[in-house]
């Protein structure tokens, strides 16, 4: 057993760290504001490679590991969760499963550009009928000829207004359910290819959340990606891995909440003395730390396990479920300790708690994630 | 003609982190991370401006310290850095400026042929900005240092700096090999690169001993450092002042001021 | 010279470890050991509680009477003498009767056509000048400048020299000084050659323990104190083996004697050997800022705002309050690092050190590389609504309050000052 972290990742983490700290922190309340899309964040992002990190270097990767991109993912959720939500749909449900199940064509063709961040990747499954139950999918993809013709829509895609490619599903075979879905790549240039409305959210403001609209779609043939009516198995095995991307923003984020709740706790005075010098709050402390590293355990064990092959849909559900609702709980703690000035815009505490919402909802809601927990175990 | 150049670093405790214990005196190190010299940082910026313009420079950073100062060569390398070389041996433990002035002159002999040394003004930690000219001196190298701007000619011999003085700046032409010495307005030193970082080989970071760079002993070291401590301690703090009384502003302002006039400072 | 571990009295406790500030110390198998890394700064013998870690000094004894008065290298720009040449002389001047009664201080001057500032250097103090002279030498250079200072010292063989820790100073003095294979103390703030003036000084303004100095000690070597660590650590730098000793010192820290007026003294022609192709860099063009200069190192009162400002706009204010008051704008280095003002304006380790006597903090916290450039203020006001931050530990005066409601009424009432005075006193 080894808790240490390699040279290389303790080095991602000092990297990503400056770089948050510098280039998202700075901006992160005003995109918030503004609901404005930080495309120079991403630009950056691209020029040093964060948006590629665990993919072999023959696609402009970085040649690192799953646990380099957690840590990443995590450094980024500190200062912004809307930013780290760019970064975590584009390389976990993008670039990973065209990575996975791609022709060698597909990679050649779309892995450098998304890997490098060129251009930036989505993923569609959601559909408004349709969400934690796949099988509901309305979009409908027919063969003709050497084309397929899409015709539906999805909704409540990240990256969705930036993105240039996404991986998205689509009924081949009503009739089969979850065996009738296929996975397709498509451009955002594609002839009949659409970005519906912006959704108005909570929070995570600065992500971009839309529909995508498919008209006649006509895309050839061997967008294709994985075989036909395996759909299903790219969506599950993609989310598997995402799960590890949403668990590490979930825990980023709780730990800039700690951070940003100490600092105001060592400033702040009431009757003569520093909250911190109160016994309450310093438990919440207490609290709010200790279930901030059991989330760590978690979802570094799930990102190890993604690395060393080892089955990891369990980890990362469990990893999912309790940092999403450590984030919640830190955040909801952390305004209550701010008090009036928690639930004001001023500090950026009130922004945290309704960005950590998300965590518990998308990619999975926590109670799908308790779902494919408690099958496993009951049902072996 | 690739371009060759040495960058000089070093690795520093953090100085904005370092913290006084109020009861011993004493410095806590703990927590206080090592980082790479501020002004350093812009010596390898520029470096690896020219590599950029010019792709088959070569680019070796060097530093002397203890084994871990790997880490900073790690750093420089995942920046874009080619090669790292640490001068790392007890011989060259405590030693001042001029005698770290001949332990790195060594190394860039030992490297041999090279166009433009960068180094960083000063370090954070001693603040001297010593090594630099000292070095520049023991290769009989032309110097400028507090460079912030600088610019090369199409032939690659020809150097032209701006030197920043305290009222304005002098424009200075010098020919290769030259020494110069970087502030923090000469350029941004960009990250590290996950890439790059990815991708160091582990040959590309040598460790050397002073014998590799057959560095003559009695020039190096504590025992060689013209400079010693005589002592050392923190400094004390001023007696604690007067709070002044007043509970709007005018009253805090007018009760300062009343202060400051019977102290017949004002 | 070296730190040693009495191994016998050592008992792991690790307290060296905690108190060395360059990680110098290992514990191997409980008994302290020094590592490669000590300085021997001396931290550690001060903290041992067992008495289990001493210094010890080389006898080797060098004779270096050869050596002889104190030089000051003279900055001039464009024939203006620099100002911390003149505070240097009066140091000078004070650090040569403490010597000895016949060591005299003498002003080195280098360039074209300098001979006329000569009777400024004797009124300021300097007993003698040594006049370098050459078209040559008409603008600072480091080979030139080097070259003509190196053989009038190697010559000539004074025992200290002091430069000003300008751009200038700080790019020749490092270069003399390994020329010589001579110690340089870099960016003093405090000199001493007495020993007894050096226990006074640290008793005074120190936590050293001075017990151990023996006050009637006849070492008359140069004791130089400079901050380091970002200010978080002072040392004090000796130079035993090697003549000269070398050091310098940073602006605004010494004081300058009023000038005698019509004083004179001893004048050196030093013909130097210098040509043209010795000098290998050229100077295209000097150029003068166009930005107003900031003599924060002049001023008698300074209005300094610090990262509480919240934004660029806030020194606004602060410009204002200067105005009133008459003193000049500073800064801490959070709010030249947010750009919000110019690095100029910067008052601390890394910025200019000041010595006003009022010193406005407004919204600095105090971080202590600030403290480190203004702490000898002769008094300190801190603006801030934090009664907690660290400038309130050495402000004379701590006004507890938001620095944009509190400094528009000490506009408002600055010239009613007197009455309101008055009026407390009736």
């Amino acid at each position: 057993m080894d808790f240490q972290l390699t040279k290389e990742q303790e080095f991602v983490r000092k990297m990503v760290s400056k770089f948050a700290e510098n280039e998202v922190d700075p901006i992160a309340a005003d995109i918030d504001k503004e609901h404005r899309f930080p495309e120079e964040t991403v630009e950056k992002m691209a020029k040093y490679h964060i948006m590629g990190i665990p993919f072999p270097t023959e696609y402009e990767g970085a040649g690192g590991d799953c646990l380099s991109y957690a840590i990443a993912v995590e450094e980024i959720a500190k200062k912004c969760l809307s930013t780290s939500t760019i970064l975590s749909a584009h390389t976990s449900l993008c670039t990973w499963p065209i990575y996975n199940f791609g022709t060698d064509e597909q990679k050649a063709k779309y892995l450098p550009d998304l890997c490098s961040g060129r251009k930036l990747g989505a993923f569609g499954l959601t559909e408004s009928g349709a969400g934690t139950d796949a099988a509901g999918q309305q979009t409908k993809a027919v063969k003709d000829g050497d084309e397929w013709v899409i015709n539906g829509s999805k909704c409540f895609i990240t990256n969705g207004g930036y993105a240039d490619i996404f991986v998205v599903m689509a009924m081949t075979d009503k009739s089969k359910g979850n065996r009738g879905i296929s996975a397709f790549i498509v451009e955002k240039t594609d002839k009949g290819f659409s970005v519906g409305k912006t959704e108005d959210k909570m929070g995570i403001h600065a992500s971009s959340t839309t529909e995508l609209l498919f008209e006649n779609m006509r895309i050839p043939a061997d967008r294709l990606l994985g075989e036909e009516g395996k759909g299903f198995k790219v969506a599950m095995n993609t989310l598997d891995g995402g799960r590890v991307g949403i668990a590490s923003q979930a825990l980023g984020l709780a730990e800039g909440a700690l951070e940003t709740t100490i600092t105001y706790m060592n400033q702040r005075k009431q009757f003569g003395k520093k909250l911190s010098q109160f016994q309450y709050p310093a438990f919440i402390i207490a609290d709010m730390a200790t279930r901030i590293e059991a989330a760590r355990y978690l979802v570094y064990y799930a990102a190890w396990c993604e690395d060393s092959g080892v089955p990891h849909m369990i980890p990362a559900a469990m990893a999912k479920l309790y940092a999403a609702e450590t984030a919640m709980f830190v955040t909801t703690k952390a305004v209550q300790l701010h008090g009036g000035y928690g639930y004001i815009a001023d500090y950026p505490i009130e922004r945290m708690m309704r960005d950590a919402k998300i965590t518990e909802i998308y990619e999975g809601t926590s109670e799908v994630q308790r779902l494919v927990i408690s099958s496993n175990i009951l049902n072996k | 003609m690739a371009l060759k150049i040495v960058v000089c670093a070093k690795q520093v405790p953090d100085t904005n982190v370092i913290k006084i214990n109020p009861k011993t005196g004493t410095l806590i190190r703990e927590g206080v991370p090592s980082i790479l010299n501020n002004d350093d940082a812009n010596a390898l910026e520029e470096a690896l401006k020219l590599k950029d313009k010019y792709p088959d420079t070569f680019i070796t950073v060097i530093s002397m310290g203890p084994p871990q100062a790997k880490d900073l060569l790690i750093e420089c390398l995942a920046m874009g850095a080619d090669e790292g070389i640490l001068l790392s041996d007890r011989a060259v433990g405590g030693s001042d400026t001029w005698a770290t002035s001949n332990a790195l002159a060594a190394v860039i002999r030992k490297i041999g042929d090279f166009d433009i040394i960068f180094g960083g003004r000063q370090a954070i930690d001693g603040d001297t900005a010593q090594v630099g000219p000292q070095i520049a001196e023991k290769l009989n190298l032309p110097q400028v240092t507090y460079v912030q701007k600088f610019e090369l000619s199409d032939d690659m011999k020809t150097v032209t700096v701006e030197r920043n003085m305290e009222d304005g700046y002098e424009v200075i032409k010098l020919q290769t090999p030259c020494m110069l010495t970087c502030i923090k307005e000469l350029n941004e030193p960009r990250y590290m690169s996950i890439d790059k970082l990815f991708g160091i080989k582990p040959e590309a970071i040598k460790v050397w001993s002073a014998a590799d760079v057959e560095v003559d002993l009695n020039t190096v070291g504590l025992e060689a450092s013209p400079t010693n401590v005589f002592r050392s301690f923190t400094p004390a703090p001023k007696g604690k002042g007067i709070t002044v009384a007043g509970d709007s502003p005018k009253e805090l302002a007018d009760n300062l001021l009343i202060g400051l006039k019977g102290k017949h400072v004002i | 010279m070296a730190i040693q571990v009495i191994k016998d009295k050592c008992k792991g406790c690790g307290v060296c470890i905690k108190a060395c500030p360059f990680e110098a110390i290992d514990m191997n198998d409980k008994i302290a050991e020094i590592n490669s890394k000590c300085t021997a700064c001396n931290q550690c013998v001060a903290a041992c509680p067992f008495d289990a870690i001493e210094k010890t000094e080389s006898d080797e004894v060098i004779d270096l009477s050869a050596y002889k008065h104190i030089w000051v290298y003279a900055e001039q720009r464009a024939g203006k003498l620099m100002n911390v040449a003149l505070e240097l002389l009066g140091e000078g001047y004070k650090l040569a009767k403490d010597i000895s009664e016949d060591t005299k201080v003498y002003a080195v001057l280098i360039g074209d056509n300098i001979k006329g500032l000569a009777d400024e250097c004797y009124e300021y103090g300097a007993e003698g000048v040594i006049c370098i002279d050459d078209p040559l030498l008409k603008n600072f250079t480091t080979d030139g400048y080097t070259k003509v200072l190196t053989d009038a010292i190697k010559e000539i063989k004074p025992e200290i020299v002091l430069f000003g820790a300008t751009h200038i100073g700080r790019d020749l003095a490092p270069r003399v000084a390994a020329r010589l294979n001579a110690g340089l103390t870099a960016d003093c703030t405090h000199l001493d050659v007495k020993v007894s003036s050096y226990i006074d000084y640290a008793n005074k303004n120190t936590t050293l323990d001075t017990s151990t100095l023996d006050p009637n000690d006849p070492d008359r070597g140069i004791k130089q104190t400079r901050p380091a660590f970002g200010g978080n650590l002072m040392a004090t730098i000796v130079c035993p083996n090697t003549r000269p000793q070398m050091s310098t010192v940073r602006p605004g820290v010494m004081q300058k004697i009023e000038p005698k007026k019509g004083a004179t003294g001893e004048l050196v022609e030093y013909k130097p050997s210098i040509k043209a192709s010795d000098i290998r860099t050229e100077i295209v063009d000097i150029v003068k800022s166009t930005k107003e200069l900031v003599s924060l190192t002049d001023a008698d009162i300074i209005c300094s705002g610090g990262r509480g400002l919240g934004n660029a706009d806030g020194f606004k204010l602060i410009k204002q309050f200067a105005d009133k008051v008459g003193g000049v704008v500073g800064s801490s280095r959070a709010a030249v690092d947010n750009g919000w003002i110019d690095h100029s304006h910067q008052v601390g380790q890394t910025g200019t050190t000041v010595k006003p006597k009022i010193y406005f903090a407004c919204g600095i916290s105090g971080a202590i590389q600030h403290l480190a450039g203004m702490q000898t203020s002769d008094i300190i006001v801190a603006i801030n609504t934090d009664p907690d931050a660290p400038i309130m530990e050495i402000a004379d005066y701590a006004v507890i309050g938001d620095l944009y409601k509190v400094i528009p009424e000490i506009i408002n009432d600055w010239d009613k000052a007197e009455d309101l005075y008055d009026a407390t006193t009736r």
